[in-house]
């Protein structure tokens, strides 16, 4: 037998994020620290300065500027990277929605963190579920190796020019950001030939000198550059559903499609969930199927756009549907639940459980899980926190 | 003396700005020496508004608009981005005003500059957040009216000096910081060039009239603008290499001659006024003993 060099690699979460930027060819990095992001900054800092990665590294003095610095440095028509998390995200919330109305294809990682107060750096996912709305792509991810691979998919999705937003990929804290796992490393030249260099119709070019942003009245085209942003949102399904197709083709990858359906075909009862937290929840859709249970797992990886096609498919025949929201919001039931909801809506007859789950790095236990399932049964509900007050 | 100023216009007609407007004077000469070859960053300000409506602009040279805080951040990603792509001879410009610089914008401009990335900062300085109605910013001067320093029956006029942005930079040891007016365009294009030949951070600051704001006939913007210098309620100086150069003007008047010409000091009584004449003689000797040690 030949002696193949193995492209397998232990490494963390942010490791692997790192290693995604690093084979997207990218030209500018500019991020701020926070934890438990920083080990991907510091990493990139590594191989920037380690000539790995020929990029220029900004090292921005906060996340507002950080985006504000990669929407300018994406503009003249290098390929820019951000990271962040918690605090650092809702602190770029103006610049995020800037980056997508100036049509920016940036990705940016975010590890989801806790929002204080109380400070918590431990994992969950109101951070970036308070950016839905912002015309982002949200992907996220279960795995270290999903996490290297939305950076590539990312660019190539985002670039497109039928699409032209932005796409933050997100890992969940420390389980996926500290924890080590294989990853199988791309091919760097594969990578790059799959990418090529970033390509924009409009950009910083003083032999075509443009406003970029500029001021638009109510008779302007405002409404109709924000149609443009929800439809190419909305269209973007499509795109995407073929190009993970692609990129699992081109690298034997093994991304699921807007949504992954785990043991889905005959389920009666199922949840729906997004982030690392799905593990769990498989291993114990598993345990009950071992027991006779006819029960599966919804796992979400794209947010935005919403995959609501693919969940009304995936509910046909259900008897109960409970959505687990790693996320908090105050007023009314949880964003995903909304969603899903508004998905199904006039489409599908399932009653619909609201969870909510993992805050501040809460555990969510198998013993969790197989309660949420129990209690599909029992029909709707207005919203249960579960894991909650009891030691 | 000869010309010094560049014919090429590169602020064209069919702007929005205010009769008179001073920033537009600045705009205009900053261009000229800035040359074609530029990326511009403008964060919200009179100046995101002034080069006009979508799809239309006043400006030959292509220009970001940025949010209010972001000019400095802006500017670094231009620079980086354009350098990473070998687009070396690019000129790199923020142009913003004294709220966008002074106040929200502050961290991004001083961290900016800290990066050392090789780019010029304009500051215009209309001395109040003039975009939103004439409110006061950091840069608003000792004694002004603005909308929120409304002077009524206790006199709360501006009660704080004027944060002098300049100052800031250069005890940052920014390699080169000028102030400059339009009232001495020569001047202004002489130091634009200045910024131009040196390779990393700078920093103008340009006193830029306001009629609206500052409630004076439109037609003594550049008037105002060398009383300003020649009463030395704003000096003229570079700093360049640790140096720092003070512009002495041939003949210096009262403060009184720049204040009674504008609507926004009008309410200052005669001791209030020998109050700022105080003050400005103060600075303008420890300018000078700066510019000594
Ligand atoms: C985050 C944020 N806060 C407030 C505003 C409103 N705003 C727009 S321009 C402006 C004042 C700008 O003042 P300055 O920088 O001095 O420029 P000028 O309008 O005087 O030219 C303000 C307060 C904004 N656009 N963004
Ligand atoms: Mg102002």
């Amino acid at each position: 037998m030949e002696a193949v060099q193995s492209s397998r690699r232990i490494m963390t979460g942010n490791e692997a994020v790192a290693t995604g930027v690093k084979l997207s060819k990218v030209k500018v990095v500019s991020a701020y620290p926070i934890t438990p992001q920083t080990t991907i900054v510091e990493k990139l800092a590594d191989m920037v300065a380690n000539g790995e990665l020929d990029a220029k590294y900004i090292e921005v003095e906060s996340e507002h500027s950080a985006m504000a610095s990669v929407i300018a440095s994406e503009l003249t028509g290098a390929r820019s990277y951000t990271a962040s998390s918690s605090h650092g995200i809702l602190y770029m919330h103006e610049n995020l929605h800037w980056a997508a109305g100036m049509r920016v294809p940036l990705v940016m990682s975010v590890v989801n963190r806790a929002i204080g107060p109380p400070w918590s750096i431990w994992g969950e996912q109101t951070d970036t579920f308070n950016q839905k709305d912002t015309g982002w792509m949200q992907v996220y991810c279960e795995s270290n190796q999903e996490a290297m691979d939305s950076v590539i998919l990312g660019y190539k999705i985002a670039e497109n020019k039928k699409i032209l937003l932005p796409l933050m990929n997100m890992l969940d804290a420390f389980t996926l950001s500290h924890t080590s796992e294989p990853v199988e490393i791309r091919d760097e030249k594969t990578a790059h030939d799959y990418l090529g260099d970033l390509d924009l119709d409009f950009k910083i070019d003083y032999k075509n000198p443009a406003g970029y942003g500029s001021l638009v009245a109510p008779d302007g085209p405002f409404m109709e550059m924000k149609k443009d942003m929800r439809d190419s949102m909305y269209n973007a399904a499509g795109i995407i559903r073929e190009e993970i197709s692609n990129f699992n083709n081109l690298f034997e990858a093994n991304l699921p499609g807007l949504t992954e359906n785990f043991m889905m075909e005959d389920a009666d009862y199922a949840l729906i969930t997004a982030g690392a937290i799905s593990s769990t929840a498989k291993y114990t859709v598993r345990k009950l199927r071992e027991k006779g249970q006819k029960v599966g797992l919804i796992r979400l990886y794209f947010y935005r756009p919403f995959p609501g096609e693919e969940i009304l498919k995936a509910v046909k025949g259900l008897k109960g549907l409970g959505v687990v929201e790693r996320n908090v919001s105050y007023g009314q039931r949880g964003p995903t639940f909304e969603d899903v909801v508004s998905a199904l809506y006039r489409r599908a007859d399932v009653p619909v459980r609201n969870y909510v789950v993992g805050l501040g790095g809460r555990d969510i236990r198998v013993k969790d899980y197989e309660k949420m399932f129990e209690n599909l049964v029992e029909g709707d509900n207005e919203m249960e926190w579960i894991n909650v007050g009891v030691k | 003396m000869p010309l010094t100023i560049p014919r090429e216009e590169l602020m064209l007609q069919g702007h929005t700005a205010c009769a008179g407007c001073g920033a537009t004077l600045s705009m205009r000469y900053v261009l000229k020496g800035a040359g074609e070859k530029s990326a511009v960053a403008i964060p919200a300000c009179c100046w995101a508004v002034i080069p006009g409506e979508f799809p239309y602009t006043a400006l030959k040279v292509p220009l970001i608009y940025t949010t209010f805080a972001s000019a400095g951040a802006s500017i670094s990603g231009l620079r980086e981005g354009l350098d990473a792509q070998g687009k070396e001879d690019y000129t790199v410009l923020a142009f913003a005003g004294d709220g966008g610089t002074a106040d929200i914008g502050l961290q991004g401009l001083s961290a900016a500059m800290e990066r050392g990335h090789n780019v010029l900062y304009v500051m215009y300085d209309n001395e109040a957040y003039m975009n939103t109605g004439i409110q006061r910013s950091g840069s608003t001067p000792y004694g002004a009216w603005t909308t929120t320093t409304p002077v009524g029956s206790k006199r709360d006029y501006k009660r704080e000096n004027k944060k002098v942005v300049a100052d800031l930079m250069i005890a940052q040891n920014v390699p080169y910081v000028a102030t400059a007016t339009i009232g001495f365009p020569e001047d202004l294009e002489r130091k634009v060039a200045i910024a131009k030949s040196i390779k990393g951070p700078k920093f103008i600051q340009i006193l830029s009239p306001c009629p609206p704001g500052w409630y004076y006939n439109s037609a003594d913007t550049v008037k105002i603008s060398k009383l300003a210098v020649e009463t030395k309620v704003f000096p003229l100086y570079e700093y360049r290499d640790g140096k720092l150069k003070v512009y002495k003007p041939a003949k210096t008047l009262p403060v009184s001659e720049y204040l009674s010409l504008q609507g926004r000091f009008a309410h200052l009584r005669e001791d209030e006024v020998e109050e700022v004449q105080k003050a400005v003689d103060e600075r303008w000797e420890s300018l000078l003993k700066k510019e000594q040690s």
